[in-house]
């Protein structure tokens, strides 16, 4: 145990983080080895389909650490977290759809061929800059943190908490998702943003894209880990839980509690909004079916079932659901729902610290047993 | 010059059809004329029949009309002749009796010119005016209000002199001065027809008026009688201010509509939701489950009852309650109590449930929309004449809603149960300490919750498509209403759920559907922010609970 010397502060004793952390930048280098470099009947070749399947698993686990965050330590349970990785999503669909160009099907210099199609004249005021990659990486972070600043500055200020505040977010996504679907809107109307051919003059089908997209995924997750890991272990992270388990007490011993809730809020949809970038280009479309309230409701389910205020759970949680998800859906379509409905169900009845806490509660009865 | 000379023609035979009503012996030696040779001899005859004032003459000269009758060579009988295959089949045209088949070849057909076929419009139109029975004088006095045929003029003014029952006598006088309006006449008339008109309102009046009133491209009056011009454009625009204001009703009652829909779908949950702090995300399948049942039932009833179909609702109400209540229950035992004060985590549970329920559903009936009917009694319309629609069914789901809630309110008040549940709902410790078994409560409560959302969704399926997807189409706006409203107060939930519908339904001509909702949607979170706990707010205890 002579690493610990070595390892910054918060990740002291973070066993479960640490593992995580190195499986998750193990991947991020070998499997676009194995994607690239091993040849097609080698039995490590991972094939390009997978690759891509990995990638979205590493995006949604990236949003269930975000919703980890507020709900795992602050107690802010937000059935709309779906909005803020949509948002993030459509903030890089855009930067692919104006990388189109005129090869979309109409041909046009500027226009993407939505627009063409509803005879628009020119480019919506917010479409301006798009072109450029800096600024739709800023947007990503930026249009998902001022929605979040926005709103949870109204809610927490005016002490909305609880269900209420469960039901207002899932207010907010639904009022997005009518709002996406509007051709009006100018982001596509039900269609959303899709046959983006390349990403910073890197073809989207090629390979090695698809392998880099994938290490960019794994790479944030790792970072996102490390943030969330780092502002949790903090003096802050212990009055997020203060508010989480008692929050009128903390109120009353003197912490703004509306101010500590904003900031991870804010930091959590950013992560949201993050992970919604990385999963767009991987599965080639954005559509406001993202918004659906159901959608966020299933985030909640990853990160309970993994367990929920110990960040890796969550993104075990994720990658588990999802995988689970992908099996059900292709062997058994009708079970899915079921299964789903039930896993809800029972990780709440019996497993309300999620498979983590099977796990870290069988070691400890073994190591605290006299 | 031709219209002078029929309009006199039409004076004549309004003149005769004041004579005495003839036997149906001279009705047939009149009929006969209509086989003469001469157009002359068979417009006199025509004039005559109109004159009898029979309703049986009425399929006689509408054949003539429609060139059905003919006159059989073998005895010059006038008869009606239809083509069935290569015969004919030939009737008599009073009585309609089947007389003889025969051969294209025997009959020959009576032909009629321009002139005779306006004189059998006339003479049409003034013998339904004379109808004895009232549906058929409104029917005729509705047809020469948009036929605007001024030969009817003095017939029509004769019958309304005569005529008692109030609803034809309004369609009469309508008429009339709809068609002293649209044809040339004397200025004081016309600019009284006007202002009659003007009282009466609705889209044709309107369309009517504006015809009158409109202008040539270069903005002079089309109508070359300035006075009768000024009455149109005054009765126009009286007319159009009546029509905005029967929209603007209109639109009420399509919000009092939806917001009776709202109130059904959110009342059970306001009770779970109030008594128990658990937020039912599985409430909207309690809906569907109901609308299910009423399915069911109807089934039931198409195969087995056919003519008591239209009670198939009264059976289905009851055991919709029943079948989401035991659901309720059993989800409240089940899994829910293993939850409380735990309230986020239930709403994880619950929504859990949902999904199964709407797979459930969608392997036994299969994701497709279900056929459930109107009974007889809920289909059709209210329509009045200034154009306004209040469909039956609409109508009856808000009184079917606002008995709902008057139904639980005495239930709330004046019950046992209802006295525990409003001891808990308050106080749930105290109650406990007072002896009240707060898990039956609990029990119970929950089942009422949800046998309501049963209730509603037999409601639902007479004016949504019943499918699996039927819950979650209502179940965020449940939530708003109940969070508008405030919990565990029933005023504020019929508040609540009856703004809400008509402020959505006001907003949708102005803003457009979608964003209506948007907008509503987004005023409810921002009045949130403003009274967190709603427009009702409980005191005391239960608030930091």
């Amino acid at each position: 145990m002579t690493t610990r010397h070595h390892l910054p502060g918060f990740l002291t004793g973070d066993r479960g983080g640490l593992v995580l952390l190195t499986l998750v930048l193990g991947a991020a280098l070998l499997v676009p080895a194995g994607n690239l470099l091993l040849a097609e009947s080698h039995p490590l070749h991972v094939p390009t389909y997978l690759v891509g399947l990995l990638g979205k698993y590493l995006a949604f686990a990236l949003l269930a650490l975000a919703v980890d965050l507020i709900w795992g330590f602050a107690g802010i349970l937000s059935l709309g977290h779906g909005a803020f990785f949509a948002l993030g999503g459509y903030a890089m669909g855009m930067y692919l759809m104006r990388q189109i160009g005129a090869r979309g099907v109409y041909g046009h210099p500027v226009l993407p061929d939505f627009m063409v199609f509803l005879d628009w004249q020119q480019l919506p005021w917010y479409w301006y800059g798009f072109d450029l990659f800096p600024v739709a990486l800023l947007m990503v972070f930026l249009v998902p943190g001022a929605l979040a600043l926005v709103f949870g500055w109204f809610a927490f200020r005016s002490r909305v908490s609880g269900v209420y505040l469960s039901i207002i977010t899932q207010a907010m996504t639904y009022a997005l998702l009518l709002a996406f679907f509007r051709n009006d809107m100018g982001f596509g109307g039900n269609n959303g943003l899709t046959d983006f051919k390349d990403l910073l003059g890197f073809d989207l089908q090629a390979d090695a894209t698809r392998a880099a997209l994938f290490s960019a995924t794994a790479l944030a997750l790792a970072g996102g880990y490390l943030l969330c890991r780092f502002i949790t272990a903090s003096k802050l992270g212990r009055v997020l839980r203060a508010i989480r388990d008692a929050e009128s007490r903390t109120r009353f011993l003197g912490y703004r509690v509306e101010h500590y809730k904003l900031f991870v809020f804010v930091v959590s949809a950013m992560l949201a909004g993050l992970a919604g970038a990385l999963y767009v280009p991987q599965v080639g479309i954005i559509n406001p079916g993202e918004f659906s309230p159901a959608n966020s409701i299933e985030i909640i389910i990853w990160v309970a079932v993994g367990g929920r205020g110990t960040l890796f759970g969550a993104v075990l949680g994720a990658l588990l659901v999802n995988y689970g998800k992908t099996w059900f859906t292709g062997a058994l379509p009708e079970a899915w729902l079921y299964l789903l409905g039930g896993l809800f169900i029972g990780v709440t009845l019996f497993l309300p610290r999620g498979v983590v806490g099977l796990l870290v509660g069988r070691r400890r009865d073994l190591e605290g047993s006299p | 010059m031709f219209r002078r000379f029929h309009r006199s023609i039409a004076a004549l035979g309004v003149l005769l059809t004041l004579w005495p009503i003839p036997g149906a012996a001279t009705l047939q030696e009149d009929l006969a004329g209509l086989g003469n040779g001469s157009f002359a001899t068979r417009m006199a005859a025509v004039t005559r029949l109109g004159a009898s004032g029979a309703g049986a003459v009425v399929p006689a000269l509408q054949a003539l009309l429609d060139g059905r009758l003919h006159r059989r060579l073998a005895d010059d009988r006038v008869v009606v002749a239809e083509e069935r295959g290569s015969v004919l089949i030939l009737t008599d045209p009073l009585t309609g009796a089947e007389l003889a088949q025969t051969t294209p070849d025997a009959v020959d057909k009576i032909r009629i010119n321009n002139r005779l076929r306006t004189l059998i419009r006339a003479t049409l139109g003034g013998l339904t005016l004379r109808s004895p029975d009232p549906a058929q004088r409104l029917v005729a006095a509705q047809a020469v209000f948009k036929g605007r045929d001024f030969d009817l003029e003095p017939t029509l003014r004769q019958v309304l002199e005569r005529e008692a029952e109030p609803a034809v006598k309004a369609a009469m006088t309508k008429a009339l001065a709809a068609l002293r309006l649209a044809n040339p006449g004397e200025s004081a008339v016309r600019v009284a027809a006007a202002t009659t008109l003007a009282t009466f309102g609705g889209q044709e009046v309107r369309a009517l008026l504006a015809e009158v009133a409109a202008t040539n491209p270069d903005g002079t009056p089309r109508e070359a009688d300035p006075e009768v011009h000024r009455a149109a454009v005054a009765g126009l625009a009286l007319v159009e201010e009546r029509l905005r204001l029967m929209n603007g009703v209109g639109n009420l009652f399509q919000g009092l509509s939806l917001g009776s829909v709202l109130l059904l779908a959110a009342v059970g949950l306001a009770i779970t939701f109030g008594v128990m702090g658990v937020i039912n995300m599985a409430h909207g399948e309690l809906v569907m489950l109901g609308a299910y049942t009423t399915f069911l039932v109807q089934e039931l009833f198409r195969n087995h009852f056919p003519d008591a179909f239209g009670w198939s609702l009264a059976l289905a109400v009851p055991l919709a309650f029943l079948v989401s209540g035991l659901f309720g229950v059993a989800m409240e035992r089940g899994v829910i109590r293993f939850l409380y004060g735990r309230p986020l985590e239930t709403l994880l549970a619950t929504w859990g449930l949902s999904l199964m329920l709407q797979q459930l559903v969608r392997s036994l009936f299969g994701p497709t929309n279900q056929e459930v009917g109107n009974p007889a009694w809920m289909s059709g319309a209210i329509e009045t004449a200034q154009g306004l629609v209040l469909t039956w069914n609409r109508i009856a789901i808000i009184l079917f809603a606002l008995a709902v809630i008057a139904g639980l309110a005495l239930i709330l008040r004046h019950t046992p149960l209802g006295l525990q549940m409003r001891a808990v709902t308050q106080n749930r410790p105290m109650a406990a300490a007072m002896g009240i078994r707060t898990g039956w409560v609990d029990a119970l409560t929950f089942g009422l919750g949800s046998g309501i959302a049963g209730v509603a969704g037999v409601a639902l399926s007479q004016i949504d498509n019943v499918s699996p997807n039927l819950g979650q189409a209502y179940i965020i706006d449940s939530f708003m209403v109940v969070v508008f409203g405030g919990v565990g107060n029933l005023w504020g939930t019929l508040l609540g759920a009856f703004s809400l519908g008509i402020v959505n339904k006001l907003l949708e001509p102005v803003a457009g559907a979608v964003l209506g909702k948007i907008l509503v949607l987004v005023g409810i979170i921002l009045f949130i922010q403003k009274r967190p706990r709603g427009l009702f707010a409980l005191r005391g205890r239960a608030v930091e609970a």
